[in-house]
């Protein structure tokens, strides 16, 4: 042990029993309030010399009782709250939430929304999933490059986007029984152009990144999640895919209408983070294949079913469950409706998928450099807004 | 999948003593669960997670529900598990299980020693509702700070008193400040101070 240097206390060093200098782990706390955690995350990290020998995920800096505010108003009030859960995606939180309360109250959404409701989500998972490679790119030391590129192409959809519901990130655009406001020829012309130009830009951006030295040196073989710890930590989306678990809840559950498109689950075999960059390039390729399928097959008709009334909107008691293909994984909502009440939920629960995703975090890091523990994490894909609620 | 009631005859043939009930949800839902009593359902879980039949290898969702005592029955914390398969791509099987409201006897067995997936979960269910999972690794408060005391999602949570904070208040949030007392800036300590002495 290393003495003190005082006037008293000549400064020593007390030798181990093989002989050599005693050392000792040390605890390091990564966060709240460092930019590599994408929020207030905090991860408290054992360290022998720089290898990380445990680490405890720590959360809830950004803790506001979302569930309990729910349960407080009505049935409609917590759909703007939706949005900032997962604010990058709002558009899929809106549907998870719509799906869920439809699922309840046995409402048929018509065709057109349907279409509408898929085309959204699918840009935003194109917007996630670029965005996410900047972030990793970000992570490994590619200052700013990389983020702009996503960011230029991410412009173009938030333009979309605000163009139909008025607001950039926090859309608030699903209704139960369809979607707020139709969309115009001209929004679908707009669709059209940016899944048109989209391969392009992953052409480029791969060019840039797949088989990128440095990309290959600090991702391959880093931060391995095998299949079977996948499936039982419940992981799912992109990071299970990566480890090779074929399982999509748009081709498990065929929500919505995606029974109707041709699309393939793409699968990686090692599970390592390089895998989970190829998964959402590849991902992406298959989002652009619904679009346009979508895009082509559109039906003209009503955006939201003319029945349900959202005005003094009640749901039968009873309980239920729904889920999506959220970009980060599985997005579910459990509710909960009252006998002689439902006209608020009296349970709403959020089934977060980055939060579930942070469970094996420390079984990526252990026995990797701490430098290795920023790029897990980014592979891992979280949102504080929906790990805290 | 199986209907619910071969379920419920299968599970409660393997695990003998088992009390196992079905519950329905809403008609257009169509997610019956099978209540398990506390004793059996650890035993119930792992039978549906082995059995070839079944297959449960993913627990997608755990919540906790609290209903409060009524007049006809006791109230209840109820702890929902939403189980998937992706082995045999089915699902869902809820599963639930119900313990008192008494801090005391609010305890479960807990689920996370046959799925990873519980372990987070069940850290949120205990704290924000105080159930006691036995057999978790690691049962810590999650979202809330570790001096929190109370469980915030439990329906009769009173939240602490809170007056809007003034940098000087006066007149009714003073009022409010003196009667329910609380953590105040020094300048509001100060005003108390004169007030009391009027």
């Amino acid at each position: 042990m290393i003495q003190p240097l005082t006037d008293e206390k000549p400064y020593t060093l007390t030798p181990g029993s093989d002989g050599l200098i005693e050392t000792q782990t040390l605890e390091v706390s990564i966060g709240p309030q460092h930019p590599s955690t994408h929020g207030v995350f905090r991860m408290d990290c054992v360290l022998d010399g720089e290898t990380v020998v445990a680490l405890k995920p720590v959360m809830g800096y950004l803790h506001r009782n979302h569930e309990q505010l729910a349960e407080k108003m009505v049935w409609l009030g917590s759909m703007p709250y939706t949005d900032r859960l997962d604010y990058f995606n709002s558009m899929t939180n809106n549907w998870a939430y719509a799906l869920a309360v439809e699922k309840l109250a046995g409402i048929k959404v018509p065709e057109r929304a349907e279409y509408i409701r898929v085309i959204m989500s699918e840009l935003t998972r194109l917007l996630n999933h670029t965005c996410v490679i900047g972030f990793m790119l970000q992570d490994l030391g590619a200052w700013g490059t990389p983020l702009l590129y996503a960011f230029r192409e991410r412009e173009k959809i938030l333009d979309l986007f605000e163009a139909v519901s008025g607001s950039r990130m926090m859309c608030n655009y699903m209704r139960f029984g369809g979607v707020r406001v139709n969309l115009t020829d001209q929004d679908l012309v707009v669709a059209k152009d940016i899944v048109s130009r989209y391969p392009g830009f992953l052409d480029e951006f791969e060019k840039l990144l797949t088989s990128n030295e440095v990309l290959l040196a600090r991702t391959q073989r880093v931060g391995i999640l095998p299949k079977e710890l996948a499936i039982n930590a419940s992981i799912s989306g992109p990071v299970a895919r990566a480890s090779g678990v074929e399982y999509d809840v748009r081709k498990v559950d065929k929500y919505g209408v995606y029974g109707r498109f041709d699309f393939r689950v793409p699968v990686g075999d090692i599970g390592d983070v390089y895998d989970r960059y190829y998964i959402r390039v590849l991902e992406m390729r298959e989002s652009l294949k619904i679009l346009q399928q979508a895009l082509r097959d559109i039906p003209q008709g009503p955006h939201i079913a003319p029945e349900v009334k959202l005005r003094n909107f009640k749901v039968p008691p009873g309980d239920g469950y729904g889920r999506i293909e959220a970009p980060k994984g599985e997005l579910g909502f459990y509710l909960v409706s009252e006998e002689g009440g439902g006209k608020q939920p009296y349970r709403y629960h959020v089934r977060p998928p980055s939060f579930v995703n942070l469970t094996t975090l420390e079984d990526m890091c252990l026995g990797h450099k701490v430098a290795d523990v920023v790029i897990v994490l980014g592979s891992i894909d979280i949102v504080l807004g929906e790990v805290d609620r | 999948m199986e209907a619910i009631e071969k379920i419920k005859d299968l599970a409660a043939q393997t695990v003998s003593g088992a009390k196992i009930e079905i519950i329905n949800s809403t008609p257009a839902a169509q997610q019956p669960a099978l209540l398990v009593d506390r004793e059996h359902i650890y035993a119930v879980a792992k039978f549906l997670k082995e059995d070839l039949r079944f297959q449960m290898d993913f627990c997608s969702c755990v919540t906790g529900v609290d209903y409060l005592p009524k007049a006809d029955k006791p109230g209840c914390i109820e702890i929902v598990y939403h189980l998937y398969s992706v082995a045999q791509r089915q699902g869902p099987l809820v599963l639930k299980v119900r313990a008192p409201r008494e801090l005391e006897q609010c305890h479960v067995p807990s689920l996370t020693p046959l799925w990873r997936g519980c372990e987070f979960q069940e850290r949120e269910a205990y704290d924000l509702y105080g159930v006691k999972f036995d057999g978790h690794p690691d049962l810590r408060r999650i979202l809330m700070w570790d001096e929190f005391t109370d469980y915030p999602m439990r329906k009769d949570y009173v939240p602490p008193a809170d007056y809007e904070w003034e940098p000087t208040p006066h007149d009714d949030t003073l009022q409010r400040a003196v009667d329910e007392g609380g953590i105040m800036p020094p300048t509001a300590r100060e005003e108390l101070a004169k007030a009391k002495k009027k």
